[in-house]
């Protein structure tokens, strides 16, 4: 099913916690809604599957105007953080209970929530109840219980996030498996970027509410749209160095220079962040004006390749760079920066020019 | 040197162990007759000669143990006592009664006489009645309004809500005495007083266990509510189906409370019902009192059939009262 957001909005009062908030999600995709703690993320979500009223905005699945249609007639699975299964009754009662509330005969209850534990592999719990299962496998039932229905949008809020670090990989992967095989159109809420670059065929960005970017991951990745997109984004996290623009290049307060391929858009003189991921060093050739001084601080061993804590002026930065140089603390290097993952955003809006 | 030292932690052993037993039988006949206070001394000093032969951390242990269950006992000796006497003495007749010093059991446990007599007396079976009445109904609506309460203030968004729940939480604050004087009023002008509604209607609703129950629906998360919303779940289903399963323990309790306090009211049963036939059963125990006068054995026999109910209520649901009591909410 195809998912319209059109100019969304949600205020609580004086919070607006969703402002003009625009989407279009493609059938059969797995979306995930990224950002960080309070921008709104969950806000959406519950606005999607009817929990929320909107305060602005529409909302269409398929061609359909379900702005204010109730949840139970969106056709949604729903899955939360705490998975909110029904303590006093078994897996398959858990599983069942859906399909017993739209009154769907016994027989046939319990054979399509059979077929739905399978394809989650809980086939052999059905008859624990949660307390006796361990988180993954409490969210194996809660998923299974949202698909049973047959909904046209999984909406996922924080899935994984209640699981310890390797059940959060492998639960992750399933989900993605799940989602593959049933084809269905899903959202998944998290705060964590790897989790969203490694499942989600698009990703949408947000920030106090507003939309900041949606794109597929390695996009995201390679051209953000904004200071805050690339700082979200990456692990160590991006560089930024503050200077301004002069004559096609970038000058840091200590007069360094950085040649650039485009600035268009960036006026003289506008005050920048050259923002540089730690990937896009390189050692400067000899007698280049290109280039800045740094000294090293720390040297980290990262198996192939050494991560660097450099410090430019006050400002520290980390880069990926070769064993070859044999780099240790205290030496003077000076490094260039190559085309890609190189960004300038303005200091103030955050704006990217190039 | 090894061997001595068995011996003498032997020697502990069994003089602790004498000691105790020792002081146990003593201080049961001194409960009883005048005598017993010396073997319960010596049974004493017996326990600490023991515990001084032998302090092994095992014996130490032990013997910690072994005080505290004997407080233990005494205390819950005391408790049932007066209970274990109404039993023996409704099977006693009035010569046995007499008897000094008492005995401790009836000379025959078949002497079913007292019932007989005490319900010729007066009509039990028919007051035994109007409490079952009155205990089944009041507590049926009352637990049914409570839910469907606990559930609106838990639950459901409406305007005014937490004021209006503020508002019939302050008033927990009035006295029930208070309350008797308006009730009263009310039962009269609308002609009830003097029938087994004027029972049951004043209490078919409760804030204090709408309160406990409000409090432990909160505690349920409300993701669940939403997911049961999603799945196409009508309130009314989900309070049933959901929160009213996962609540049993809590609404065990509720219900047991309210069964034994509308079993045992006395004072407003007194106040509106005036014809014997429409009495309830403390209410006819205590008119029963001032006819029988001194025969003790009539009354132990009525109190057995008052508090039998109860008794066995309890012993049945007595899991349940003590998981009620002990768990507060459930996990997330
Ligand atoms: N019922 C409410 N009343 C008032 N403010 C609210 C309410 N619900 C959410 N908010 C506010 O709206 C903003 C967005 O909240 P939301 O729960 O959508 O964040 P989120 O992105 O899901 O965060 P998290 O990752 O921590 O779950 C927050 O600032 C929050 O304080
Ligand atoms: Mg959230």
């Amino acid at each position: 099913m195809r998912v319209e957001m059109k100019n969304l909005s949600k205020h609580f009062g004086r919070v607006k916690a969703v402002n003009d908030f625009s989407v279009i999600l493609n059938d059969g995709e797995l979306v995930c809604l990224l950002g960080p703690s309070g921008c709104g993320k969950s806000t959406v979500l519950n606005m999607l599957s009817g929990i929320l009223p909107v305060t602005g905005g529409k909302i269409y699945f398929d061609d359909e105007d379900v702005t204010d249609l109730p949840p139970e007639q969106r056709g949604i699975g729903l899955v939360f953080q705490n998975y909110a299964l029904y303590p006093h009754m078994t897996v398959l009662g858990n599983i069942c209970f859906p399909l017993e509330i739209q009154g769907l005969p016994k027989a046939e209850r319990i054979q399509r929530a059979t077929e739905m534990a399978e394809l989650v592999h809980m086939e052999g719990m059905l008859h624990r109840k949660p307390k006796e299962l361990s988180g993954g496998q409490q969210q194996r039932v809660a998923i299974a219980r949202a698909l049973v229905k047959r909904p046209n949008l999984l909406l996922l809020d924080e899935p994984l996030s209640n699981l310890d670090a390797r059940l959060r990989l492998e639960m992750r992967e399933e989900i993605r498996r799940i989602q593959l095989q049933t084809k269905v159109t899903t959202i998944f809420v998290t705060h964590d970027q790897e989790e969203a670059m490694s499942i989600s065929d698009h990703i949408v960005l947000m920030k106090d509410g507003f939309l900041q970017q949606h794109d597929d991951p390695q996009a995201l990745y390679n051209e953000p749209a904004n200071q805050f997109v690339a700082d979200f984004l990456g692990n160590p996290p991006i560089n930024n160095i503050k200077g301004a623009i002069h004559s096609g290049f970038f000058v840091a307060q200590n007069g360094d220079k950085v040649r650039l391929p485009e600035t268009d858009g960036a006026p003289e003189g506008v005050k920048v962040h050259l923002a540089i991921r730690a990937e896009s060093f390189m050692m400067a050739d000899e007698g280049d004006e290109s280039c800045l001084h740094c000294t090293v601080e720390n040297v980290y061993q990262l198996g192939k390749e050494e991560m660097a804590l450099l410090n430019f002026g006050d400002t520290q930065v980390r880069a990926y760079l070769s064993f070859d140089y044999g780099l240790k603390a205290g030496d003077e290097v000076t490094l260039q920066v190559r085309d890609r993952g190189v960004f300038l955003f303005d200091l103030e809006t955050g704006r990217r020019y190039a | 040197m090894k061997k001595q030292n068995r011996t003498r932690s032997l020697l502990g052993t069994v003089t602790y162990v004498a000691g105790i037993v020792l002081a146990l039988v003593g201080s049961l006949t001194w409960l009883f007759k005048e005598t017993g206070s010396l073997p319960f001394a010596v049974g004493l000093v017996a326990v600490a000669i023991g515990l001084f032969l032998n302090h092994s951390y095992k014996t130490k242990v032990l013997s910690l143990r072994g005080i505290r269950y004997f407080f233990l006992s005494v205390g819950a000796l005391i408790m049932v006592f007066p209970f274990y006497w109404m039993l023996v003495s409704a099977f006693k007749t009035s010569a046995e009664m007499n008897l000094f010093p008492p005995s401790m059991l009836p000379k025959n446990w078949r002497n079913f006489n007292n019932f007989v007599v005490a319900f010729q007396t007066a009509p039990f079976a028919r007051y035994f009645l109007n409490s079952v009445a009155t205990c089944l109904s009041s507590v049926g609506i009352t637990t049914f309004t409570t839910v469907l309460a606990a559930f609106a203030f838990s639950r459901l968004k409406f305007p005014g809500r937490d004021v209006l729940f503020s508002l019939l939480l302050s008033m927990m604050m009035v006295p029930f005495e208070m309350l008797v004087i308006t009730n009263y009023t009310t039962i009269v002008k609308v002609g009830l007083n003097d029938t087994i509604w004027a029972l049951i209607l004043p209490f078919t609703s409760s804030i204090f266990y709408t309160y406990i129950l409000r409090n432990f629906f909160v505690s349920i998360p409300e993701g669940l509510y939403w997911s049961a919303r999603v799945d196409g779940c009508t309130n009314w289903r989900y309070l049933w189906k959901i929160m009213v399963p996962i609540a049993r323990p809590s609404l065990v309790t509720i219900v047991l409370l309210n069964a034994m306090a509308s079993w045992n009211s006395f004072m407003w049963p007194l106040l509106v019902i005036k014809k014997d036939i429409n009495r309830t059963l403390p209410f006819g125990l205590y008119t029963f009192t001032t006819e029988v006068g001194a025969n003790n054995e009539l009354l132990m026999a009525a109190s057995l059939v008052v508090v039998m109910p109860m008794i066995i209520l309890f012993l049945f649901a007595r899991k349940q009262i003590v998981s009620g009591v002990s768990r507060g909410g459930i996990k997330g």
